[in-house]
């Protein structure tokens, strides 16, 4: 099964750096995102620099629901997802192969939109608080693929995708919003209570739970109707 | 009327005159809250409404699990039922808690743990429904809905425990040791009450739900029939 969740990650990975145009216009999006909630706020310094651990993962969290939406609509756009299903795939495999190479996407995220925020927002942080805060995405990522693909495979077969994926996903990870708003703060603003080891743990708790459930219902997901 | 139907109406009938005792004992039988006066007697129907609310949303994810284990259409309709029934009463637990906040907390809306959580959870179901109205075949509408039902309901304790972290500002719960017998009763009586008419109401709707479901069944062979074909008769 391993090596079928990683063929596909394979595959994935290879379109997405013939294509590039995904990761290029999430990432273009995630930056006029942040440029929009600064604008929100004003020019105020020390209000842009305590929130800007909290517009950060906004931008992450925004930008990687464009990048989950996407991640099907090229399988469903020439039928591909058929032909995934037709050949002697585990459905399991598949939704982890997915899952993995959505994860390794949204992590890309990350190493860009933190220095422009940053940038942005007149923050200071040492390399040690970058590896913590990519660390900390990592596990933000791996708790928002989980669901979020699960829901990309259902919705992107209907319609309204642009509207059910956004409304569907949000309320379901607030966990985790609220998990890296409050770890990514802490790693920004410095942490005396030593808060930050409760928040890793509840993202992490989030990413194992979802990525089990999930796995046992993908395969229901894609399912002919009878 | 089949005999089986005449029992689901006593249920409601039983609701309606279990809830009519009970408010009619809270409004006028039952002293008034020792600190928060006349206002908490708000408590009679915002506590049945919040067990209710949580229990049906239990239920539905009972049903969600048999639906996807069996396939079979009165698990779906059960499902749609509980989770519609549910969301009323979230919606009403919101409603209540809003009115009761502002003479307690002095605000409308306060992100207090069990208020934010049960915001969420009312997001959570609704989205549910949502994706449901979206999805034509019914198979795959069923499917879907018992899957986003279950991941919805594993997401509420996590929810909790982080909107808890968070911040909390809700009451303690009481219990029946610490709250005189003339608040306690109308509380039960209403409970059971509306327990009964939410059964009631989940049954109607799953009745409803079977019919349109095979309606859709008679409906299927005209709408796969070829262009030229059913579709210009």
């Amino acid at each position: 099964m391993a090596r079928q969740a990683w063929a596909v990650v394979r595959k994935d990975l290879l379109l997405e750096w013939r294509g590039r145009s995904r990761i290029v216009s999430v990432l273009l999006f995630g930056v006029v995102t942040l440029l929009l909630f600064s604008f929100a706020i004003g020019p105020d310094s020390v209000i842009l620099q305590a929130a800007a651990g909290g517009f950060l993962v906004l931008a992450l969290l925004l930008s990687s629901t464009l990048g989950l939406s996407e991640s099907f609509r090229l399988e469903q756009e020439q039928r591909a997802i058929e032909g995934l299903l037709l050949l002697p795939v585990d459905p399991v495999a598949l939704y982890y192969g997915k899952c993995l190479s959505n994860t390794l996407f949204l992590m890309l995220l990350a190493p860009v939109l933190t220095p422009v925020a940053l940038f942005f927002y007149n923050v200071e942080l040492g390399p040690t608080g970058f590896l913590q805060l990519f660390g900390l995405w990592g596990l933000a990522a791996a708790g928002l693929s989980a669901p979020g693909t699960l829901y990309a495979a259902m919705t992107s077969r209907l319609q309204s995708q642009d509207v059910l994926l956004p409304l569907l996903l949000f309320p379901l990870v607030i966990p985790v919003l609220m998990g890296a708003v409050k770890s990514v703060t802490l790693v920004l603003t410095g942490d005396p209570m030593s808060q930050i080891q409760s928040w890793t743990l509840l993202l992490a708790s989030f990413a194992i739970i979802y990525w089990s459930l999930c796995g046992l219902l993908f395969p229901h997901a894609i399912e002919e109707g009878s | 009327m089949s005999q089986r139907m005449t029992r689901i109406h006593l249920f409601g009938l039983g609701g309606l005159l279990l809830i009519a005792v009970g408010t009619f004992l809270g409004l006028f039988v039952a002293p008034p809250e020792r600190y928060m006066g006349e206002v908490a007697r708000i408590m009679y129907v915002h506590l049945p409404s919040a067990w209710n609310g949580m229990l049906f949303y239990l239920f539905a994810f009972g049903f969600a699990i048999a639906s996807i284990w069996q396939h079979k259409p009165k698990w779906d309709a059960l499902t749609v039922g509980c989770i519609e029934v549910g969301v009323v009463l979230n919606f009403l637990l919101l409603l209540q808690g809003s009115i009761w906040a502002r003479p307690t907390w002095g605000v409308w809306w306060d992100w207090d743990v069990r208020l934010t959580t049960s915001l969420i959870m009312l997001l959570l179901f609704a989205g549910v429904l949502a994706l449901r109205s979206f999805v034509q075949d019914a198979h795959r509408r069923a499917t879907w809905t018992a899957i986003a039902t279950i991941v919805a309901f594993i997401d509420v304790p996590l929810v909790y425990f982080c909107v808890r972290w968070w911040r909390s500002l809700h009451q303690v719960q009481s219990t029946p040791e610490t709250v005189s017998s003339f608040m306690v009763w109308p509380l039960r009586l209403n409970a059971i009450g509306l327990f009964l008419l939410t059964i009631w109401m989940v049954s109607q709707r799953a009745r409803l739900e079977m019919i349109r479901h095979q309606q859709e069944q008679i409906d299927e062979p005209a709408r796969m029939a070829p262009v030229g074909g059913l579709e210009n008769v």
